[in-house]
């Protein structure tokens, strides 16, 4: 009975929370349109002005040739990120001598500004594609391993007695013990990651790579083209926000099932 | 496996918690020495605070930080089950995988965990997961875990603290016969006298003062005897002068 009465309340406040967000994108559209029929001017086109150069962009081919080169990079220097992240962030958060002495390494890395460890990794590495996806996980690298250490100060102490009791052995702990305990940080370090990776891979592409979303706003930015700018933005936050709705969201929903 | 021959020797010289922050160091245990006979179910009760769980932790492996030993009189390492105060099951996985983990893959006793799960009464919740029952039920998951070991040692912190008398009562029995159908050494520490009767064959006190083993007294009350509360009751009063 009980039941009976909270299901349809729960599907009418989803619902209405996709509605809401389908209005509120709407205004944003209007209000753009409205600002660009005032302005009238070709520094702030109009909506439908973008989405034509979006389709233009993507007919060619260029469009998708660019998000491509810009997703890999954002692959490679996501994936190194939190790999090597997460191992510095274990080590720091099991071991306190080592979590004493690299402190303040981290909270140098964490404060080195985005564009100062580009322009060192481009300087001396040369302008290729390992210094542009080194300076990229760089930068993330310090959040995941701050994110990880969290994770591992918190481990249960109960629950590794209990595994030692029952000789889980190391890989049964890992797997059953450890990892579950850590995946809702990972989950964070990768969600928050994925956010900070993409837009500095557009920063280090501007700056020194032939191709890529980064690329291509830095020649609209000479030209002043800011339809493209535009199209290319939009096309670009698509495609982030499939990414976590197909994959990162089933992903947590999948390791959070057993939770109340 | 054979069942044991040897006895377990348990000789503590010395355990000390070290001085943190304001807290002076404290000598927890001091000078205890007991043997444990074989298939034998020793209850080890005292006051709170008197280092009963600190005890079973170093039996158990889990603090090596002692001065002493412990030799379980077996060549290879013990097969040793903890049921400990909380229930400490993994929350993301099932009741059935927080059992079936303790064992090796493919291990013949998994097929014993459906019958397992049906004699504490969980057979309904074997997919559900720890934090969608109640406590009692995780307590009884814990029981499960450990039973389905067939463990050569049973070490338990007091298990059914914070249950509802009938189903405590209900486990206390389910643990007697478990126990009296396969060779099993138990080490139970518990503060409740009653329970303390109930089920051991023999019960060590701990007194609070001096760290050490106050009264060590056997319970000779045969497996039906320890169902009959008035028998129980008078066991009771003769070893702790109350009741």
């Amino acid at each position: 009975m009980l039941q009976a009465v909270k299901a349809p309340a729960k599907q009418r406040f989803k619902l209405g929370r996709i509605g809401w967000s389908l209005v509120s994108l709407l205004a944003l559209v209007a209000l753009w349109e409205v600002a660009a029929l005032i302005a009238q001017s070709r520094y702030l086109p109009g909506p439908w002005t973008v989405v034509e150069v979006m389709i233009r962009e993507a007919k060619a081919g260029e469009l998708w040739t660019n998000i491509a080169a810009t997703l890999i990079r954002v692959a490679f220097s996501f994936v190194i990120a939190m790999f090597i992240g997460a191992a510095i962030g274990l080590a720091l958060g099991r071991f306190q001598g080592a979590d004493r002495f690299f402190d303040s390494w981290l909270i140098f890395f964490l404060n080195l500004p985005a564009l100062v460890i580009i322009v060192l990794c481009y300087i001396w590495f040369g302008l290729t594609e390992v210094a542009a996806i080194t300076a990229v996980a760089v930068n993330k690298i310090p959040n995941v391993a701050v994110t990880m250490r969290e994770g591992a100060r918190n481990l249960s102490r109960d629950l590794e007695e209990m595994a030692h009791v029952y000789r889980f052995g190391w890989w049964k702990t890992l797997r059953h013990v450890t990892v579950p305990q850590l995946a809702p940080f990972f989950a964070a370090a990768a969600r928050s990651g994925l956010a900070l990776v993409w837009k500095i891979v557009l920063v280090v592409e501007a700056f020194g790579r032939s191709e890529g979303v980064g690329y291509q706003l830095n020649i609209a930015f000479q030209l002043f083209d800011v339809p493209m700018i535009l199209a290319y933005a939009l096309a670009f936050i698509v495609v982030v926000q499939i990414i976590e709705m197909a994959i990162l969201q089933p992903l947590m929903a999948r390791a959070n099932k057993w939770r109340r | 496996m054979a069942a044991l021959t040897h006895p377990l020797c348990v000789r503590i010289d010395k355990k000390i918690f070290p001085a943190v922050g304001g807290r002076k160091q404290n000598l927890v245990l001091e000078g205890i020495a007991f043997d444990v006979e074989p298939g034998s179910f020793v209850v080890i009760t005292g006051p709170s605070g008197c280092g009963k769980s600190t005890m079973l932790n170093i039996i158990a492996g889990l603090d090596e930080d002692y001065e002493g030993t412990i030799n379980f009189g077996v060549d290879a390492a013990p097969r040793v089950a903890f049921v400990f105060q909380t229930p400490r099951l993994l929350p993301w996985r099932t009741v059935y995988e927080n059992i079936a983990l303790v064992l090796p893959e493919g291990d013949p006793r998994l097929a014993n965990i459906p019958e397992l799960l049906e004699r504490v009464g969980l057979t309904s919740a074997a997919a559900a997961y720890p934090e969608m029952i109640s406590l009692g039920m995780q307590r009884r998951v814990a029981l499960a875990r450990a039973f389905v070991l067939e463990p050569q040692f049973l070490l338990m912190d007091e298990p059914f603290v914070s249950l509802d008398d009938p189903t405590a009562q209900a486990l206390r029995e389910l643990l007697v016969k478990l126990w009296s159908s396969r060779p099993t050494t138990v080490l139970f520490v518990t503060h409740d006298r009653a329970e303390s009767v109930m089920l051991a064959t023999r019960i060590l006190r701990l007194s609070d003062g001096s760290a050490s083993i106050a009264q060590d007294v056997a319970v000779p009350l045969s497996v039906a005897d320890r169902t009959d509360r008035a028998k129980v009751l008078a066991e009771q009063h003769r070893i702790f002068g109350d009741g």
